[in-house]
C-alpha cells in the first residue's frame, strides 16, 4: 500500500467514527435533556436541580463520552488532513440523522429533507475525492494531482 | 439585528476556533500511532500550545451564543444560517491555513452547506 493510499485509509476510519460517535452523542444528549423536561424554573433552587439532574443522567454522561470521543478524533485526523476535507465530511451526520429517523422510527421525512440529503451526500462525495492533505509532506502520487 | 449579531459570533467564532485548532494540530504533526497512550500523549501536547487554548476558548465562545440564539429562534431558522460555516471554514482553511481548495472540493462544500440549510428548514 503507498504512503497516499494508507493515509487516505486513516483519514476515511477516523471520519466514519467521528461522525458515527458525533451524531450518537447528539442524540443522547436530546434524549437526556427531553427525559428532564424543559426548564420552567428559572431560580437559584430550580436551576440547581436541573443541574444536578442532568450531571446525575447516564444517558447525558455517555452523550458527553461520545462527544469527546468526537473531539478526540477531531484533534486526530486534523493532525494530518486539510481542515477544508475535514468539515464538510464531518456534515455527513446531518444526513444520518434523517435517513436513522426514517429507517428505525418511521418517521415522516419531507421531500425538501430528502433533497438536503442528497446535496449533503453528492457534495460529501465530492470533497472526498480531492486530496485529504494539501499542505502537508503527503501528496497524492504523480498524474493524480488535483 | 440580535439574530444577525449572533448568528455571526457563532460562525465566526466556531469557525475561527476550528481554524486555530487545525493550525494547532498541523503543530504537533501526522500522528502514526492509535494505542491509547499514544493518542493521550498528543492530547496532552496540544494542551500545551497555545493555539489549541485559543480555538477552544472561541469554541466555547460559539457554543454559549449558540445556546442563546437557540433559546429565542427556531431550530430550523437557526442551524441553516449556521451552515455558512462550511463556506467560512473553506475560505478560512484557504487564506489562513493556505490550503489548496480546489474547484471540486468548492463545488463540494457548497452542496454541503445548501444541503444542511434545507435539511434543516424541511
Amino acid at each position: 500500500m503507498t504512503a497516499y493510499k494508507r493515509l487516505q485509509r486513516k483519514t476515511y476510519v477516523l471520519l466514519v467514527l467521528m461522525v458515527l460517535f458525533g451524531s450518537v452523542g447528539d442524540v443522547l444528549l436530546s434524549k437526556g435533556m427531553k427525559q428532564i423536561g424543559e426548564v420552567a424554573d428559572w431560580s437559584f433552587a430550580g436551576l440547581s436541580g436541573v443541574f444536578v439532574q442532568v450531571f446525575t443522567s447516564p444517558t447525558i454522561w455517555l452523550g458527553i463520552s461520545c462527544l469527546i470521543l468526537f473531539f478526540v478524533g477531531y484533534m486526530l485526523v486534523l493532525s494530518w488532513a486539510d481542515f477544508s476535507y475535514v468539515l464538510p465530511a464531518t456534515a455527513t451526520s446531518y444526513a444520518i440523522v434523517p435517513l436513522l429517523g426514517y429507517l428505525l422510527l418511521g418517521e415522516f421525512v419531507s421531500s425538501v429533507r430528502w433533497t438536503g440529503v442528497a446535496f449533503i451526500c453528492l457534495g460529501v462525495m465530492l470533497v472526498g475525492s480531492t486530496p485529504p492533505s494539501t499542505t502537508g509532506a503527503q501528496n497524492p502520487p504523480a498524474g493524480k494531482t488535483p | 439585528m440580535r439574530n444577525a449579531l449572533f448568528i455571526a459570533i457563532v460562525v465566526l467564532a466556531g469557525t475561527g476556533g476550528e481554524l486555530a485548532i487545525t493550525h494547532a494540530m498541523k503543530q504537533i504533526g501526522e500522528v502514526h500511532h492509535f494505542t491509547p497512550r499514544a493518542i493521550l500523549r498528543v492530547i496532552a501536547r496540544a494542551f500545551r500550545l497555545g493555539w489549541m487554548w485559543a480555538g477552544f476558548g472561541l469554541m466555547v465562545l460559539s457554543f454559549f451564543a449558540l445556546l442563546a440564539l437557540l433559546s429565542w429562534a427556531d431550530v430550523s431558522f437557526v442551524v441553516p444560517a449556521t451552515a455558512l460555516s462550511y463556506a467560512v471554514g473553506a475560505f478560512g482553511a484557504k487564506f489562513l491555513l493556505g490550503e489548496r481548495v480546489n474547484a471540486t472540493r468548492w463545488i463540494g462544500v457548497f452542496l454541503v452547506c445548501f444541503g444542511v440549510a434545507l435539511v434543516w428548514a424541511g
